[in-house]
């Protein structure tokens, strides 16, 4: 199966069904007890920085553990497994001094995962896909860093849209199947993350599905910049997502409205993959496997959903659980919405047609 | 909080922030004081801008760092970067530089064709690519712009390239150039006709895009002269926004409305700008100097026996009658007399207030009375609150209030006769009333409430979509964790609907209140101590309500929609008429023609006064209310007419149809060559026993072999009315503003009625040879009908659309519909035709899951959508049969 074709047939079980994407990498990583060594690996052994916490590095330096994840994830019926590049745009990598290994980082990502689809593809015919992963940085466009001088910022529109890319090319060099521009708090860094994107196209002249996952930072509703739900979906949806969603910083039950209020909104696929809960006094999250299976069945029964998936805390338990929860449940169905000027600031505003 | 907007659909685009309009802001910028820029930007917020206009481009400022400084300030105020920017140069740089900037969907000003047609797209690409929408300016290689034709073929052209290369047409934005009149160049006398004309075209012949425009240019020969540029301003948005512009650039704080401007200088400017006579500019500069100055005379002052009484008793004495004519010579007598001007308020206003409320409270006053004497008591109040201000400045000492409550009319509904008496009444009951206008979105009610500190809201609509969105407000405020209580009134609303469908999505009181005199009584007990015990029993109620509805749902029975359609009337077709002529065709109808057409007791009812008109007038009960009422309806009504406040306009149209199925199919000619839409109807499903027929409207409609028609139709009373209702809500005067729109209302009614009976008679000419009395036509004893969308024979609003689309409604009589398809203006009337000599009103009740798949396989919806629309006539719970 080849990219294009792929891409057909996981849009034809998408109409069927809800789609599972994998969960979080952290606790698993853990697990493995890596130390500085695995993190620098034979390649930068003689790196002038510590690289331990660089989890995108492994993808070079210990690709039998980034494989093994995917496998995981993969093995307990994930459609959609992300590359472990989160943080492997130029910029983020700066934190490691690895700038330069940025490219070579999200190219391997994006074939590690790849090489797993591929594996499981062969044994049951069924597509998976490959998703990579685009995080934020350290940096934003919308915030100052500085409260005595409002109008500063750390880094800049063109740096930033640079930067994604070059990660980017490295994601499509690797094999990707659509981009996953997630936990966007700041919306204005995902639209650099956007223009990256289509300059990568632009370049390779291979254009792949995008998909918009933004966070909701707290109960008021907001983004981190500020915006609500719908001001943030207006500001994305020129992108023609692929599919648009939220994940990260709350849990089901605090995403459940913020998800409701998506889903009535945009034209196009939802999806959503909350923490496993509110983390809680130890830093853990709270959320079984089970309790967060009662959730997804839920939104699946309201119609509020069209992939699911986990981020912080949950496992490949997690998951499992998840697809029992959707799996015989129909998908949300994507509303037709009318055309009309959506305009935005923090605030949606919609001019009358 | 911010000033509603009085242009309803009409985006205002603040302009304050602009260095090449405002010297004040410019000078702000080269000053490098962007503290002070931004005091300008929320300014422009805080009166009503939707979007905020940012230009930058002087001689003396660097564009680009001015413009990424500024919008990096305005990014860390959230009450300005709540509104979407406007980012405007003619330098792309500059324009870049800002997109870069804004996390948010904003526009940009302008594009254009100036550079050819490569360089025009390369820029667009960019456009999209950051997620703007674009003003596209009606400039090319040859220049700007000044004739209608070439304004329409540049945007023509432009619309054309945008759209074929993929660029949203909705986010396209026509910027056909206001130019300069009254300047003495004779080529400049057309300029603002050629602006109108053009806008007309545009937004006729190209879909989804919008049409904006600096307004300020227009009056630029008179700098200086604030009363002719603002006059001259409310005379060309009122021309334009009928064209069909619905964006400008205007100072968002200083809109002045058409009505509002003196009516010589009102017609002077209007002989300008639509340039109707060779010396139009010189009259308007005779009179110019004059209205510089602008001062308006007063009547002379009855003299009557009550006003030798003493204060106190001639300002009980105005309250009880509503009258105010001396009102502010009272009140400022009074507050002399006292030591604080609030005691003016707690003394003597209140106790007559509070006579007005035992009058009512014992039956004898009624509403309108009460919404008169409210009209005086606020232009009291508005008289004392300079003092009470100066006061509070001074010493600190403030007023206190009985509560305070937050009203709206819910989005996507225009209807807000009810609201506003509702906030009347309570206003001077002694609450504070904050009143978000009509079609307030949930986030806007919410935060209002919250900033505010409301101790309740009151929601308000009429169409049924409004109820929808109440219960989506209602889990909005269960989400946001809200405890005030919420009040839910309006036509469409009901005590079994509050409680199966509203109150169960949030654990704070839902209340349904059944008309606007109940409202004093429930929001008084619910911030009494009494707020435990009302729950209580609302509660009890509303549990009542939903076993009723739980159990009426069950005991009818209903039938398949296979055996309902089995049941369908089988009707004769053998009396075809032919209409006189097929298509559609715009209607203008004098005001005066509709007056004898007029239903009066709907208007009585709309004030709560019950009972049918004429008999009415002489009721032992009501008689004396609904007399005075029924004189200052005159009175307003023939002002209305005579002096045009408002226009009514309709289109009506007739179509060869054959039913098919449910389904009724119209042709664009009698050959049936081609399909010009299709109708959907609904069936009965309710088991009225054997023999009985389960109707749907295409039943009345020969089936695919026999020729027949349907008709269509749209009118409006409307235009205007708004405007009017403005004026009057200004002076303090809601009683007239409330009756304005009420007798629009009626108007538009009367227009349906005196429509219908041409179609009969010539028209359509079915019934040629009939002549009725209009008691007999309020009474529908002539033979046809004329059902709308959303009424009860067909419930669903959305073939509205087709209705509107098949009429080229919005084109041919300026009437548009909301997001929920209420009619706008609020003062509008449409409908289809039925001809056959048994079609009858009927309601199609409940109907089952099998018709809405059916339904909605027809549509070509999915059945959640389905849903959705039909929501009050399902006879199953959605979300259970899901499961």
């Amino acid at each position: 199966m080849n990219r294009v074709e792929r891409l057909a047939a996981i849009e034809a079980e998408r109409a069927k069904r809800i789609l599972v994407l994998d969960g979080a990498w952290g606790v698993y990583l853990q697990g493995f007890e890596l130390g500085e060594a695995d993190y620098r690996g034979a390649r930068f052994a003689a790196h002038n920085r510590p690289l331990k916490g660089d989890h995108d590095v492994l993808c070079l330096t210990r690709p039998d553990c980034v494989t093994r994840i995917h496998e995981e994830y993969l093995a307990v019926g994930a459609d959609i497994t992300s590359t472990n590049t989160f943080s492997a745009t130029s910029i983020a990598q700066g934190d490691y001094a690895l700038e330069a290994a940025a490219r070579e980082i999200n190219e391997a990502g994006a074939r590690l995962a790849r090489e797993g689809c591929d594996k499981f593809e062969a044994m049951d015919g069924r597509p998976r896909l490959v998703a990579g992963a685009i995080g934020p940085t350290n940096k934003t466009l919308s915030l100052s860093p500085d409260v005595n001088d409002p109008a500063r910022r750390d880094a800049t529109f063109d740096g930033m849209a640079n930067a994604y890319k070059d990660q980017c090319l490295g994601l499509i060099a690797g094999g990707a199947d659509l981009l996953l521009i997630e936990t966007i708090f700041d919306t204005l860094t995902s639209k650099a993350a956007l223009w990256g994107a289509w300059e990568a196209f632009d370049a390779t002249g291979i254009e792949l599905p995008l998909w918009m996952s933004g966070t909701i930072t707290d109960r008021s509703g907001r983004t981190l910049s500020g915006q609500t739900v719908e001001a943030f979906w207006n500001s994305v949806r020129h992108a023609k997502p692929w599919a648009v969603g939220l994940n990260c910083a709350l849990g089901p039950t605090e995403m459940r409205p913020f998800l409701a209020e998506l889903a009535r909104i945009a034209d196009c696929p939802v999806s959503a993959y909350p923490n496993a809960g509110l983390p809680n006094a130890m830093g853990g999250y709270d959320e079984t496997p089970c309790s967060m299976e009662a959730h997804y069945a839920e939104w699946a029964r309201a119609g509020l959903v069209n992939i699911v998936g986990g981020c912080c805390g949950t496992t490949p338990e997690h998951i499992a659980h998840m697809k029992a929860a959707v799996d015989s449940v129909a998908p949300r169905v994507v509303p037709t919405i009318e055309r009309a000027l959506r305009l935005s600031g923090l605030e949606p505003f919609t001019a009358a047609a | 909080m911010t000033t509603p907007n009085p242009f309803a659909n009409f985006v205002i685009v603040g302009e304050r922030t602009n260095v090449t309009g405002s010297a004040k802001f410019r000078k702000l910028i080269e000053a490098d004081d962007y503290a002070g820029a931004l005091v300008v930007a929320r300014q422009q917020v805080e009166s009503g801008a939707n979007v905020l206009d940012v230009n930058m481009d002087a001689a003396l400022i660097d564009g680009p760092a001015a413009m990424t400084r500024f919008l990096n300030l305005i990014a860390g105020e959230p009450d300005i970067a709540k509104i979407p920017l406007m980012i405007d140069s003619s330098n792309w740089a500059v324009i870049e530089a800002g997109l870069k900037c804004a996390q948010g969907k904003s526009i940009v000003n302008s594009i254009s064709l100036k550079e050819g047609e490569r360089a025009f797209l390369d820029v667009a690409k960019r456009v999209a690519r950051y997620g703007a929408a674009a003003v596209v300016m009606a400039f090319d290689e040859q220049g700007q712009a000044d004739t209608m034709e070439r304004k329409v073929s540049i945007c023509t052209r432009a619309y054309h390239l945008l759209t074929e290369h993929g660029f949203p047409p909705e986010d396209i934005i026509f910027d056909p150039n206001i130019f300069a009149v009254a300047t003495g160049i004779d080529e400049h006398a057309d300029y603002a006709r050629a602006f109108f004309e053009a806008t007309r075209r545009i937004r006729e012949s190209l879909p989804h895009a919008h049409v904006s425009g600096g307004v300020s240019n227009v009056s630029f020969s008179f700098r200086g002269n604030e009363a002719v540029r603002e006059a001259m301003h409310a005379v060309f948005l009122k021309h334009a926004i009928a064209a069909g512009m619905d964006m400008g650039i205007v100072n968002a704080g200083s809109l002045t409305l058409y009505d509002d401007v003196e009516p010589e200088l009102r017609e002077r400017v209007e002989d300008v700008l639509l340039n109707t006579r060779p010396d139009a500019t010189e009259r308007l500069l005779e009179i110019a100097e004059q209205a510089k100055g602008g001062a308006k005379k007063k009547d002379a002052a009855k003299d009557l026996a009550w006003r030798a009484w003493p204060v106190e008793e001639r300002l009980t004495h105005a309250l009880v009658h509503g009258i105010n004519e001396f009102i502010v010579d009272d009140t400022e007598d009074a507050r002399l007399l006292v030591e604080r001007p609030l005691h003016v308020i707690e003394g003597p206003l209140m106790a007559g207030m509070s006579r007005v409320g035992d009058l009512f409270g014992a039956g004898k006053m009624f509403l309108p009375q009460v919404v008169k004497s409210a009209r005086v008591m606020k232009q009291a109040v508005a008289h004392l609150i300079p003092f009470m201000e100066e006061e509070k400045a001074r010493t600190g000492l403030a007023g206190k209030s009985n509560g305070m409550i937050v009203m709206a009319t819910v989005k996507g509904d225009v209807h807000d006769i009810g609201k506003n008496i509702v906030g009347v009444v309570l206003q001077c009951n002694g609450f504070d009333v904050i009143d978000l206008g009509v079609m307030a979105p949930c986030d806007l009610i919410l935060e209002t409430a919250i900033k505010e500190n409301a101790d309740a809201i009151g929601l308000s609509g009429l169409i049924t979509p409004s109820l929808e969105e109440m219960a989506f407000v209602a889990r909005e405020m269960q989400r946001r964790g809200l405890t005030m209580p919420l009040l839910i009134g309006g036509a469409t609303t009901s005590r079994t609907h509050t409680a199966v469908k509203i109150a169960p999505n949030y654990d704070g009181l839902t209340l349904y209140v059944t008309d606007a005199s109940r409202a004093v009584p429930v929001v008084r007990r619910l911030l009494s101590g009494e707020r435990a015990a009302l729950t209580e029993e609302a509660r009890a109620d509303q549990e009542g309500a939903r076993a009723s509805y739980l159990a009426g749902q069950s005991r009818n029975p209903r039938l398949s929609l296979a055996e309902a359609r089995a049941r369908a009337p089988k009707l004769a077709f053998d009396a075809i008429t032919r209409p006189s002529f097929l298509g559609a065709r715009a209607i203008d109808m004098a005001l005066e023609a509709l007056v004898p057409y007029i239903d009066w007791t709907p208007f009585f009812a709309s004030w709560d006064l019950v009972g049918r008109y004429p008999a009415i007038l002489q009721d032992d009960i009501v008689g004396e209310a609904a007399r005075g009422l029924f004189k200052d309806a005159q009175a307003l009504l023939a002002r209305m007419v005579g002096e045009k406040w408002v226009r009514a306009k309709g289109v009506v149209g007739f179509w060869p149809a054959n039913a098919q199925g449910d389904d009724i199919v119209l042709y664009t000619d009698e050959k049936h060559t081609a399909e010009a839409a299709r109708l959907h109807t609904l069936r009965q499903q309710m088991d009225k026993g054997a023999g009985k027929a389960n109707i749907a409207l295409a039943d009345f409609i020969a089936p695919a072999g026999a020729p027949d028609y349907i008709g269509a139709f749209a009118v409006t009373a409307g235009l205007g009315e708004e405007a009017a209702a403005q004026r009057f809500k200004r002076a303090n005067d809601d009683y007239s503003a409330i009756m304005v729109k009420a007798l629009a209302d009626r108007l538009a009614e009367a227009f349906a009625e005196a429509l219908h009976e041409q179609v009969r008679r010539d028209l359509w000419g079915y019934a040629a040879g009939e002549h009725m009395r209009v008691d007999d036509l309020i009474a529908e004893k002539y033979r046809g009908i004329r059902p709308a969308p959303g009424y009860p024979a067909q419930p669903d609003h959305t073939e509205k659309r087709t209705l509107f689309a098949l009429l080229d409604a919005e084109a041919n009589t300026g009437m548009a519909l909301t997001e929920s398809l209420a009619m706008t203006p609020p003062s509008s009337v449409s409908g289809l035709y039925f001809a056959h000599p048994r079609a009858e009103y009927f309601g199609v009740g409940r109907i089952e899951r099998d018709q809405v798949e059916d339904y909605a396989r027809r549509k070509g919806w999915p059945l959640a959508e389905a849903e959705r629309w039909l929501a009050p006539i399902l006879a199953y719970d959605p979300a259970r049969a899901a499961a």
